[in-house]
């Protein structure tokens, strides 16, 4: 594995001699003499009300209500889940660990994670609402503390959509980030990922040990089955605390009230083409 | 109170999304820098300086920041506004792959896509794909913030003090490495700051129906976007995408073609001024946020559209 990938050695590398190039070159071959099908991959996941169900804000304007509401985990995390998974099944990784921070509940979807693919999983418990910085900092306490190279995470929870905590994480671990990838391809300097920009598609070049996080076209994660399902509740899930791992999980950031976004005006249907554009002309006066 | 916001630029000229956040700075105080880091960007800093309202534009130029690579930025952001009240850039690929990185280097909590500024220390930011509205408050010193452009308008290009300040780089990173860049060549306006957008979806059925689009667009002045859905059938790129985790879009008209209304969607385009939709469907959601909606196949609907609009006397 490891001859086949100092063959392809320059694959994925710009042809412009530029001076972060050069820097970037030079970084290589301590890459290549990591056994890549000796890798670990972290995969963070976070269990979100589940992205079919309409969310109702609590009257008291505490929160967004989550009682007998049905709770999955993110969908950009199982892609995350699927994607590790896949490198797995291709021989590029040798153990995947699934991590989530949050109450005794979010075991459900650490067993969806080890039924999907993961082999084992941690559960930080805590019942504090805790902000992206404290989540990337407990996340960085496993991943040093299990030497994991590649860590892949959704871009961002359809909760609170921050968008933060893969950022946060690659910096903590001074790591590379490859965010919103739609694409990604092991070299031998590393990985080549092509993300979703607001320009279209970028491609780059990363260093490993890495941070990915994941866009929705990245794959389509599988359907667990039922045999998978049943050897998952066998595999070892590890229950750790915020403070086993020496972290302060404080937010900075308070939330003061919820609300219901404005409602919109009822609208009206037009019978046809030209009373919509008699309409949008000299009611809405927008054309 | 010395306030930073991060430029996006493409090395030449500004994105208007670097206006839209100048405009939210200046409501959090009056001493707002600019920074501009780039390679060859002597324009986009001048073009920074001439901002309406900000104090000075600070220029960083180096081959390593051509393309904007967050491993090489955060920390001449951090040089710069370590000591700042508040560091912002726009909530968008851009801002959103940045501003994390520098929050955890500086060792602060971020508040990300604020629509309102209520005071220096408070915002509004929309959550669970803008179905709730959460007001936020910042208690670390220095607050690091991204704001959705839509909701602030662009600040005058001119006017401004035309002061440009230069500073060093920071030594080249090296972690990653730009590649290449795909997307569309287009003459129409950009789709996050069109006044018009007419997007598609899986109505259309393939790549080429949805061209039909286009005629429209150009007698409207639009720009294009586009589903989810449509998307992942590879009609069009996903620089077209309007939702949740595409782009978010509030022109003065949304028209929206053969698209159900996906909650993702909706979340990216019902902060539109008037939206329309036209949908063979009549159970679509999509008619819930349309002020105007037409039950009809759009294949029909189009062509007669079009017609329509060169009907139309001129304003």
């Amino acid at each position: 594995m490891v001859v086949s990938h100092l063959r392809k050695c320059d694959k994925g590398l710009p042809n412009s001699p530029r001076t972060e190039i050069m820097v970037y070159s030079c970084a290589l071959s301590r890459f290549r003499s990591v056994e890549r099908d000796s890798m670990k991959i972290v995969t963070p996941i976070k269990r979100v009300v589940d992205f079919n169900v309409r969310i109702r804000v609590k009257q008291d304007g505490s929160g967004v209500e989550t009682a007998n509401v049905k709770m999955s985990m993110n969908p950009f995390c199982e892609i995350a889940v699927e994607e590790a998974t896949r490198i797995k099944e291709a021989g590029q990784a040798e153990e995947i660990i699934a991590v989530t921070v949050g109450g005794g509940q979010c075991q459900d979807i650490l067993r969806t994670a080890l039924a999907m693919g993961a082999d084992r999983a941690i559960l930080i418990e805590t019942d504090v609402e805790t902000q992206p910085l404290a989540i990337a900092k407990l996340l960085r306490a496993i991943i040093e503390k299990e030497g994991a190279e590649l860590v892949i995470l959704g871009k961002q929870a359809i909760d609170g959509d921050n968008n933060q905590t893969g950022q946060m994480l690659a910096a903590l671990l001074g790591r590379a980030q490859a965010t919103f990838a739609s694409k990604v391809e092991f070299t031998d300097a590393g990985l080549k990922v092509t993300r979703e920009v607001d320009g279209g598609l970028e491609t780059i070049a990363v260093k490993m040990p890495a941070i990915v996080t994941t866009d929705l076209r990245l794959n389509e994660p599988r359907y667990v089955k039922l045999p998978n399902i049943m050897k998952a509740k066998k595999k070892p899930l590890e229950v750790l605390t915020p403070d086993e791992l020496g972290v302060n999980i404080e937010p900075g950031v308070e939330t003061l009230d919820i609300a219901e976004p404005p409602a919109r005006p009822p609208g009206v249907k037009v019978a046809d083409v030209s009373e919509l554009v008699d309409k949008l002309r000299n009611e809405a006066k927008v054309i | 109170m010395s306030i930073i916001v991060v430029a996006e630029h493409d090395n030449n000229a500004l994105k208007t999304s670097t206006l839209n956040t100048v405009t939210a700075a200046l409501q959090l105080g009056d001493e707002v820098s600019l920074l501009v880091a780039g390679s060859d960007s002597g324009a986009a800093a001048t073009a920074a300086a001439s901002i309406a309202g900000v104090a000075k534009a600070l220029h960083a130029d180096a081959p390593h920041y051509e393309h904007a690579l967050a491993e090489e930025l955060a920390p001449l952001v951090v040089a710069c506004g370590a000591g700042a009240s508040h560091i912002l850039a726009p909530a968008n690929t851009f801002g959103k792959n940045l501003l994390p990185r520098v929050a955890a280097l500086l060792d602060v909590d971020m508040v990300s896509d604020i629509i309102k500024v209520e005071s220096a220390d408070t915002f509004v930011r929309p959550i669970y794909a803008g179905n709730a509205m959460a007001r936020v408050r910042s208690k670390d010193k220095l607050k690091i913030i991204s704001v959705r452009s839509t909701n602030f308008a662009a600040a005058a290009t001119t006017g401004g003090p035309g002061v440009v300040e230069s500073i060093d780089a920071a030594p080249p990173v090296g972690l990653s490495a730009f590649l290449s860049q795909e997307g569309a060549e287009t003459e129409r306006p950009e789709l996050s700051s069109a006044r018009v957008v007419i997007s598609g979806g899986r109505g259309f059925g393939s790549g080429d129906n949805f061209k039909m689009l286009e005629d429209i667009a150009d007698k409207l002045g639009a720009a294009i976007g586009a589903s989810r859905a449509a998307v992942d059938a590879g009609y069009v790129l996903n620089d077209y995408q309007v939702g949740q985790t595409g782009k978010i879009v509030a022109p003065d008209l949304y028209i929206a073609v053969g698209i159900s209304g996906a909650i993702q969607h909706l979340a990216g385009m019902k902060e539109s001024k008037v939206i329309v939709a036209i949908n063979k469907d009549e159970e679509a959601p999509i008619f819930e946020v349309a002020d105007y909606g037409l039950v009809a196949d759009l294949f029909q609907a189009l062509p007669e559209l079009s017609a329509a609009l060169d009907r139309l006397p001129a304003n």
